[in-house]
C-alpha cells in the first residue's frame, strides 16, 4: 500500500481516499491512469488524494471513499478470485451504502454473478451487479463511443472476448454508438447501479473522460462531508482528445 | 533443377524496386508459383536457421547477431530491412540467391514477427531460436499477452537445436518447462539491474511500494553485469568481461547479452571458433539499427531518436536518455504497425521530464499524450498532429540545443523521412 497525499499549497478540503484494487493482476490496459486522474482532479478540486492499493492477502484500507477496479487477463482473474469472494461482503455493503466504484473490464465482470470461461470453468462473482458474463471466441477489439444520458458521450477502447448481459438489477451506462460494447447483440455499454458504473471501455476511461471522473469525485466528497465545491480544471486538451478521438474513423 | 519461379521473382523484385515499392510484393509472387521456394532454400545451409522473436528489440538484436557471426567468419543471411513476416522472407531470400536459387551463405539469422514465425516455423524448423520478451504493446492484435507468449512457446517447440530464452522474463522463461527436445540456454541481469526492467505486471506499481523478492532463478549462460555510461560488463564462462559499447539504452544491452548468448551457441556447435577476443570487438562496435535509439545530426547538433513502442520500453528510454539540456519532442502514431491501443500510455511515469518540459508533442494521438503530460505535471509547448510542420517547428525553436524525439514506429518513419530532406540518414535497402 502506498500512501499519496498530494499536498497543496492552500488548504485542503479534505482528504479522499482511492483504493484499487488487485493492482499487480488487474490492470492490463492503463488502468493506472484511471487512479492517476482521480488524484490530480481531487488535487485539482481542492482535496488531498491518497492512493492504496488492496492486493491478495492484503488488510483492506480503513475508510475507502473511491474504489478502483481494473481490466486483467483471465490468469489474473483467477489468481484473485478466492481473495476476492473473501471481501464481497465488504464490498458488497459498500456498494449498497453508496460508495462511489469504477469497475473496468475483468473486474466489471468479477463484480457480477459469474463469467462462464469459454473453456469451460466458471468463476464465480461477487454479485455486486445483476450481470453475467460469458466467454467466446470472439475477440470484441476497438474504439468505442456510448452515448449516455448522464455523462454526455463516453470515448473508449474495448478488448474483450467475454459478453455481459445485463438482469433487471441493472442499468446500461450507456447505447453503443460505435464498437460492441457489452454483448454482440443488444448495443449496450457498460453497467451502472447506485454510484458504480462499471465498463469495459479503457482507454483509459477517465482520462478522456472527465465527467465520470468528476461524478466518482463529488460522490466521495458529499458523502464524506456533505457538500462539494469544485475546483476548476484545466481540461483543454481532454477537450481536444475527445474531438479528435471521435471524429476519427476507427 | 532449373526452375523459372527464381528468374522471374527477381524480376519482380527489381521492377518493384524501381518503383519505388515494397519489399514484400516480389516474396509473394514467388510463394504463389513456387510455394516450396523458401524451405527448400534455406534447408540447403549448413548450420540452418536462427529465428530471433519477441515483442521488441528484434530489429536490433537480430544485427547484433549477424554481426557476432560475421566477426567469426560465417557467411550470414539475414532479412535486414525488418519485412519481419515470412512473405518479406522470401522476398529478401530472392535478393540474395543466384539465378538459379542458389544461396551462398552458412547460416540464416531472421527476425521474425511474434505472429508470421508461427506459420514460418511449421515450414522451416529452425537450427536455433532466441525468444526476447513479451511485452505489452500487441495488445490490439493478438488480445491477450499470455496468447502471444503461446506464439512464442510454439517457435521454441519447432526448434530442434537450441532454445535461447531470457531469464528475467517469466512468461518466456516459462517456455523451458514446456520444451523436451532443444537444449536450452538463458540470457540474464544482475540483481542490481533487475529494478531498471520492471515487468508489465509490476509497471503500475506506485512509488515505494515493495520490489518484489526475486525467485530463485536457473543459471544463465551470458548475464549482464554492470551498464556504464558508454560501456558494459558481461559475464559468461565464468568470467566477467568489459566492453566498451555504441549501443545505447540498457533494453539494447540486455539484448547484447542475448546476441552473445545465441552466437556464442551457433559457434559452440561448430559453426566457427567462437574467438572470444574478436566476438567482443564486434559487439562493441555494433551500431543501432535505424530508428532505434539512433543519433542524427541536424543543425550541427545531436538529433536522438527513440522508439518507443510498450510503457516498460517507454521507461527505459526516459531513464536511459535524461532530458537535461536538450529539447524534447514527442510523436505518438496509432496505426496499425504502432499498434491502435495506446492506453500503455498511462503506465509510463513522465515524472523525468517534468523539469525540462516538452518543447513539441506531434502525431495522431499528440491530444492523448499532451493530457497524459498533463496529468503528470509536465510543461508541454506545442501540440500538433501534423508530424512534418511540428517536426519543423521544433527544430527552428531548439536551434542551438541538442535534441530528442520520442516516437512510435510509423511516427519515426515519418521523422527519418524529413529529416533526410535537411540532414544525411542512414539508408536501409
Amino acid at each position: 500500500m502506498t500512501p499519496d497525499s498530494g499536498a497543496g499549497t492552500t488548504a485542503s478540503k479534505g482528504t479522499i481516499r482511492v483504493v484499487q484494487l488487485y493492482p499487480r493482476e488487474m490492470n492490463i490496459y492503463g488502468d493506472w491512469g484511471n487512479a492517476l486522474v482521480l488524484r490530480q482532479r481531487l488535487k485539482w478540486h481542492g482535496y488531498t488524494p491518497e492512493l492504496l492499493e488492496y492486493d491478495v492477502g492484503d488488510e483492506f484500507p480503513e475508510g475507502a471513499d473511491i474504489i478502483l477496479g481494473g481490466g486483467g487477463q483471465d490468469s489474473g482473474q483467477l489468481v484473485i478470485q478466492d481473495d476476492l469472494q473473501s471481501r464481497a461482503g465488504l464490498l458488497k455493503g459498500m456498494a449498497e451504502d453508496g460508495a462511489p466504484m469504477l469497475l473496468i473490464c475483468g473486474m466489471y465482470q468479477l463484480f457480477g454473478r459469474f463469467f462462464k470461461t469459454r473453456s469451460g470453468p466458471v468463476i464465480p462473482g461477487i454479485g455486486v451487479l445483476d450481470v453475467e458474463t460469458h466467454g467466446t471466441d470472439e475477440r470484441l477489439i476497438g474504439n468505442v463511443k456510448v452515448t449516455t444520458a448522464e455523462f454526455g458521450e463516453v470515448l473508449g477502447y474495448e478488448n474483450h472476448s467475454g459478453q455481459t448481459t445485463l438482469g433487471p438489477g441493472v442499468e446500461p451506462l450507456g447505447t453503443v454508438a460505435k464498437g460492441t460494447g457489452n454483448n454482440s447483440s443488444d448495443g449496450q455499454e457498460g453497467a451502472r447501479y447506485r454510484n458504480i458504473v462499471a465498463s469495459y471501455l479503457h482507454g483509459s476511461l477517465l482520462p478522456k473522460n472527465p465527467a465520470i471522473a468528476d461524478f466518482l469525485i463529488r460522490t466521495a466528497v458529499e458523502r464524506k462531508y456533505g457538500t462539494f465545491t469544485p475546483g476548476e480544471p484545466d481540461d483543454r486538451y481532454a477537450v481536444l482528445a475527445r474531438e479528435h478521438a471521435a471524429r476519427r474513423p476507427r | 533443377m532449373f526452375s523459372l519461379s527464381v528468374p522471374l521473382g527477381k524480376f519482380v523484385r527489381r521492377v518493384t524496386r524501381l518503383r519505388g515499392g515494397g519489399s514484400a510484393l516480389p516474396g509473394l509472387v514467388v510463394e504463389k508459383i513456387d510455394p516450396g521456394f523458401m524451405q527448400r532454400t534455406l534447408s540447403t545451409l549448413p548450420h540452418g536457421v536462427a529465428v530471433v522473436s519477441g515483442t521488441n528489440g528484434k530489429t536490433t538484436t537480430t544485427k547484433m547477431v549477424v554481426e557476432l557471426l560475421e566477426s567469426q567468419g560465417l557467411k550470414v543471411f539475414t532479412n535486414r530491412t525488418g519485412s519481419n513476416f515470412t512473405r518479406g522472407v522470401a522476398a529478401a531470400l530472392l535478393g540474395d540467391v543466384d539465378w538459379r536459387g542458389r544461396l551462398d551463405a552458412d547460416i540464416a539469422v531472421l527476425e521474425l514477427d511474434e505472429a508470421h514465425a508461427v506459420h514460418f516455423v511449421n515450414r522451416v524448423p529452425p537450427r536455433y531460436s532466441l525468444l526476447l520478451n513479451v511485452l505489452r504493446d500487441q495488445l490490439d492484435r493478438f488480445g491477450e499477452i499470455d496468447k502471444t507468449a503461446q506464439l512464442l512457446q510454439h517457435i521454441a517447440v519447432k526448434t530442434t537445436g537450441t532454445v535461447v530464452l531470457n531469464r528475467e522474463d517469466p512468461r518466456v522463461a516459462r517456455i523451458a518447462d514446456t520444451l523436451h527436445g532443444p537444449e536450452v540456454l538463458y540470457f540474464g541481469l544482475d540483481d542490481s539491474l533487475l529494478g531498471t526492467f520492471p515487468s508489465d505486471d509490476e509497471l503500475r506499481a506506485g512509488p515505494g511500494s515493495p520490489i518484489p523478492a526475486v525467485p530463485e532463478r536457473p543459471q544463465a549462460d551470458v548475464v549482464l553485469r554492470r551498464v556504464g555510461a558508454d560501456d558494459a560488463d558481461f559475464e559468461y564462462d565464468g568470467v566477467t568481461v568489459t566492453t566498451g559499447m555504441k549501443l545505447r539504452g540498457v533494453y539494447n544491452i540486455f539484448n547484447a547479452a542475448a546476441a552473445l548468448a545465441l552466437a556464442r551457441s551457433i559457434c559452440g556447435s561448430g559453426a566457427a571458433t567462437a574467438d572470444h577476443s574478436t566476438l567482443l570487438r564486434a559487439l562493441s562496435e555494433v551500431a543501432p539499427a535505424f530508428g532505434r535509439g539512433e543519433s542524427l545530426t541536424v543543425d550541427g547538433l545531436p538529433l536522438d531518436l527513440v522508439l518507443v513502442k510498450n510503457p516498460s520500453g517507454f521507461r527505459l528510454g526516459l531513464k536511459s536518455f535524461p532530458s537535461g539540456g536538450y529539447a524534447t519532442m514527442i510523436a505518438i502514431n496509432d496505426n496499425y504497425a504502432d499498434g491502435r491501443d495506446m492506453s500503455w500510455l498511462w503506465d509510463v511515469d513522465f515524472d523525468s521530464l517534468r523539469a525540462e518540459g516538452v518543447d513539441q508533442v506531434t502525431g495522431s494521438r499528440a491530444y492523448d499524450m499532451a493530457l497524459r503530460l498533463q496529468y503528470d505535471e509536465v510543461q508541454v509547448g506545442a501540440v500538433g498532429t501534423d508530424i512534418a510542420a511540428d517536426l519543423a517547428d521544433f527544430i527552428r525553436k531548439g536551434k542551438g540545443k541538442p535534441k530528442r524525439v520520442f516516437c512510435t514506429y510509423t511516427a519515426m518513419l515519418a521523422i527519418r523521412r524529413e529529416l533526410s530532406k535537411i540532414t544525411t540518414v542512414e539508408v536501409v535497402s
